[in-house]
């Protein structure tokens, strides 16, 4: 199968989801590595996605989560009236208090991960063979269109790669990542 | 605080959820605000993503987690918390822009043919970019600004599939469209973000957009 251009750009949303046929993949990775525009293309789209896909674009306005916790005590002030009322929007607060000690305690048992955006990868099997690239952040199944730097991967279990304080990769891994 | 609220980022912590959720069906609605911390964030930003103004935005994505608490017994185990809570949040997020938004004039994007194959207008060079650059706070207004000039039919899509991580029929579902639309849809909003990114991050993280200029690829 030989593919274009026109195909390539048609195709390459679905390439980076890992949804399509095998043979076309083939065929657009052998149209790809001898056609420069098509490999920016590539590059471009796969920086797309990985960028806009980090949770530090995720930003919330200053105060956001005291306000949401303060309309939920209000609501539920409001449905309860009274004391019960009142008791619960003090068990609530002490709970969100308790919740940051605990969530701090947590972090410091861990190793120290390589970006502290990551999401835990305590769901991932210890044993599974994943790729690693020596300066990267984070792990990838093999076959993961969103390695970086390929000249330079090395395989090891996921237990390694998590002590080495590698996160898991939010797209190939998802899987095994239930926050998101 | 309960240990099994901690965690959520893995299987156990599923299980911990399925059981806060439980909890609070039974009536400790206190416990609510330790379900949805880990997705405000997410629900904040897919209301933006619709109504692109902080304020409301920040007033869609309370009323739906409200919303979320009040129906919290209508939530089905077989899907996920995170993806119902998004959906919720779509959906008031939609509802208001129809209501307060109706007179707002939308990106000339937004009439483009959705169908029609679209030519990728740049092709600069631009390899590998380190996340770290996303410290950088105008780079991610950079990122932001691109993202709002898209028309909202490719902006809902982007943002549910490539930043809260929807699959492609949760996508669908969430904005009531054909998985066919969803993925043709996230096609252009990818090559169209790249359009506009790649020139001005392709070599110089310094440089302006484009579109900054008042030169739109397209």
């Amino acid at each position: 199968m030989v593919v274009n251009c026109e195909q390539v750009w048609r195709e390459i949303s679905n390439y980076l989801e890992g949804d399509i046929e095998p043979g076309l993949r083939t065929a657009m990775e052998e149209h790809i590595r001898g056609c420069k525009h098509c490999n920016a293309v590539l590059d471009g789209t796969r920086n797309v996605v990985q960028l806009y896909g980090d949770e530090r674009m995720f930003e919330v306005p200053l105060g956001f989560s005291q306000r949401l916790q303060r309309r939920l005590d209000e609501n539920m002030h409001r449905d309860r009236r009274g004391f019960l009322g009142w008791m619960v929007a003090a068990a609530a607060t002490v709970l969100v208090a308790g919740s940051f000690e605990v969530a701090r305690s947590s972090v410091s048992s861990h190793p120290e991960l390589r970006s502290e955006h990551a999401q835990p990868g305590a769901g991932v099997p210890p044993d599974m063979l994943v790729l690693v690239a020596s300066d990267g952040k984070t792990f990838h199944a093999p076959g993961c269109p969103f390695i970086h730097d390929k000249a330079h991967v090395e395989t090891i279990a996921a237990r390694e790669a998590l002590r080495a304080g590698y996160a898991p990769c939010v797209r190939c891994m998802k899987q095994y990542l239930n926050a998101g | 605080m309960p240990e099994e609220v901690m965690s959520l980022g893995n299987p156990a912590g599923q299980f911990n959820e399925e059981r806060l959720i439980q909890r609070i069906r039974g009536g400790e609605h206190d416990l609510f605000y330790e379900l949805i911390r880990p997705y405000e964030r997410r629900a904040y930003s897919a209301a933006f993503a619709i109504l692109r103004n902080e304020a409301d935005a920040e007033d869609a994505a309370q009323a739906a987690m409200l919303k979320a608490l009040k129906h919290i017994r209508q939530f089905r185990a077989e899907a996920r918390f995170s993806t119902w809570l998004i959906q919720i949040t779509v959906n008031e997020a939609r509802m208001r822009k129809r209501k307060e938004h109706a007179h707002m004039i939308e990106p000339i994007v937004e009439h483009q043919d959705e169908e029609g194959n679209y030519t990728p207008r740049d092709f600069a060079d631009w390899r590998e970019i380190p996340l770290e650059t996303l410290e950088r706070k105008e780079v991610r207004q950079m990122l932001a600004e691109a993202l709002a000039s898209l028309g909202e039919k490719y902006r809902e899509v982007f943002v549910l599939r490539d930043m809260q991580y929807l699959s492609i029929e949760e996508t669908a579902k969430a904005l009531r469209i054909s998985t066919a639309s969803v993925k043709t849809r996230l096609l252009r909003a990818r090559l169209m973000l790249r359009d506009l990114l790649a020139p001005g991050l392709g070599g110089n993280w310094s440089s302006k957009l484009s579109f900054a200029k008042g030169t739109k690829p397209w």
